[in-house]
């Protein structure tokens, strides 16, 4: 089994941390795993995305043209990444800041209203873990067990107290996510 | 715990890997993709427990040169930079060459010339393998496809330095860098004691001891015909390197019609371009040089009497294929495909190239 999974959005909303998150989920399980990022200025307000590999098998390419999952979460990603979800895939996006929605007809596309959950219910900086949370229940390619080992290694100690806040906003995502 | 796997970038890997080497100092300054070496290293603190020194230069020259006074003490040094600054180091790499020390120098490429880009680049192949620096020297160069031998590249190059005392570098580029892997780090060796570099290295330079000679590093010589013999031993060893050293990995190549000659990130993405190819039927396997220099062109001149035809590819206009050609002496085709400038292609990309080999 392998996904192939792009998660996009602006500097700052957490894509890389998300992915870092599901790349240890899948550590925990023994699976391969690659994390390639886009990095450099477009990390600072501009775009920014990570690519994720988990397999069973050994990883070869990092670099990707087309992906199984795409998280999106603004418009230029929604531009770039849409064209390149492999027919038959998902696209998950949340509304927030999307002017111009997805409109594929050969892929699976699911809306998760992350942003608007995540400030009404006071917890703003859950928001990547809400759109995990999401993608999970559709694709449950790690299991929660794993998740929170996973976020547990890639949390610095300090953080840990955050734990359960995090596992609450995966549990609210799996929740509000839904297919279009 | 020593061969727990763990996940992380592979600039990061480096800092780990050189400290449970048992390497006595680094000496860098931060340039992007590869900052997280230093950074690692300082979140370490190995100077609390093995006693590695960790020291931010005041620029890259200034740390090549500190490299040159900690090699010539015999002790295990290293520096690292990106495409800008190792350009900067270059007068101190032909020096070291010159002087005969071992050091490992880290270039995690991005992409050029002048300031460039910050993205990934292989653009660096001909000023690591065919000079760089002035003079008539070569460096071992170590080509890494994956965070792990980022990890273990580190002891290969130094291990490597100090069997020929001559400066060895690890030529990676921002993909190989920045992207997290699964590692498993080598366990920690202790750091070499004095007793044992004045055994080892009884060239180094850590204060005369009665009765012997003292020990002088320098690459200065200016009596002509002295210099030339120096010349002639450099390029002995330099042979005996070639003859020796060589490594490289082969990827479906047993029956393969075609080869695609790839290092680095670019063999990871011609890996998965070999693995479309193959369901297409096309007989095409990966040879991947891991050692740039010594460049394994022997074992590329067997290949041109059993394929039809190679594909290089490559993070630049064209620069290892020159070497490819040069293996195979145009006995077949050798077709490239680079992307410029810190744009890296895509598997499928590659394929398209592929075909038109075939």
């Amino acid at each position: 089994m392998k996904h192939e999974i792009i998660i996009a959005g602006f500097g700052g909303q957490g894509v890389l941390s998300m992915g870092k998150i599901l790349a240890y989920s899948g550590l925990m399980e023994d699976k391969e795993v690659a994390w390639f990022p886009s990095y450099g200025p477009e990390q600072r307000g501009g775009t920014a995305n990570v690519t994720v590999i988990l397999s069973d098998d050994k990883i070869s390419s990092p670099v990707l043209h087309r992906f199984d999952i795409a998280i999106i979460l603004n418009q230029p990603s929604l531009e770039k990444f849409e064209s390149r979800v492999k027919s038959g895939g998902i696209l998950i996006y949340d509304g927030n800041g999307i002017t111009a929605p997805p409109t594929r007809k050969d892929i699976r596309i699911f809306h998760i209203d992350a942003m608007n959950t995540a400030v009404n219910e006071g917890n703003a900086k859950a928001f990547n873990m809400i759109v995990l949370g999401g993608m999970l229940k559709i694709e449950p390619m790690v299991t929660m067990e794993s998740v929170m080992k996973g976020l547990k290694k890639s949390l610095p100690e300090r953080h840990h107290k955050l734990l359960p806040m995090n596992e609450k906003a995966i549990l609210r995502g799996m929740e509000i996510i839904e297919e279009i | 715990m020593e061969d727990e796997v763990k996940l992380m970038k592979g600039n990061e890997a480096i800092a780990h890997a050189a400290i449970r080497y048992g390497a006595d100092g680094y000496f860098g300054y931060p340039i992007t993709p590869q900052s997280e070496i230093m950074e690692t290293l300082m979140d370490e603190k190995p100077w609390e427990t093995t006693g590695m020194v960790v020291l931010q230069a005041e620029s890259e020259v200034s740390a090549i040169n500190m490299v040159y006074g900690g090699a010539a003490c015999g002790k295990r040094v290293m520096t690292s930079s990106s495409s800008p600054g190792i350009s900067l180091k270059q007068e101190g790499i032909s020096y070291m060459a010159g002087a005969e020390l071992p050091a490992l120098i880290v270039n995690v490429m991005r992409g050029g010339p002048g300031l460039g880009t910050i993205q990934p680049s292989q653009a660096d192949y001909f000023q690591t393998v065919k000079g760089g620096g002035h003079g008539d020297y070569r460096l071992i160069t170590l080509a890494p496809a994956s965070v792990q031998e980022m990890a273990d590249h580190v002891a290969l190059g130094f291990d490597l330095a100090f069997k020929y005392n001559n400066p060895a570098m690890i030529l990676a580029d921002g993909v190989i860098g920045q992207m997290m892997e699964k590692v498993i780090l080598p366990e920690q060796k202790p750091r070499k004691t004095e007793e044992e570099i004045r055994k080892e290295q009884p060239w180094a330079t850590l204060g005369k001891t009665h009765g012997r000679k003292p020990n002088i590093i320098t690459s200065l010589e200016l009596d002509p015909a002295v210099m030339e013999q120096n010349n002639i031993r450099f390029q002995q060893k330099y042979n005996q390197i070639e003859e020796n050293e060589v490594i490289y990995e082969e990827l479906l190549c047993d029956d393969a019609e075609y080869l695609i000659v790839a290092f680095g990130s670019t063999a990871r993405i011609s890996q998965t371009t070999v693995e479309l190819a193959r369901k297409e039927g096309i007989k095409v396997g990966l040879f991947r040089p891991i050692t740039l220099w010594p460049f394994p062109k022997k074992k590329l001149k067997a290949y041109s009497e059993k394929v039809k035809g190679i594909l290089t590819v490559e993070l630049n206009a064209g620069q290892m294929v020159e070497d490819v050609k040069l293996a195979v002496e145009c006995k077949i085709p050798v077709n490239f495909y680079g992307r410029l400038g810190g744009i890296v292609p895509t598997p499928d990309e590659v394929l398209d190239e592929l075909k038109k080999l075939l």
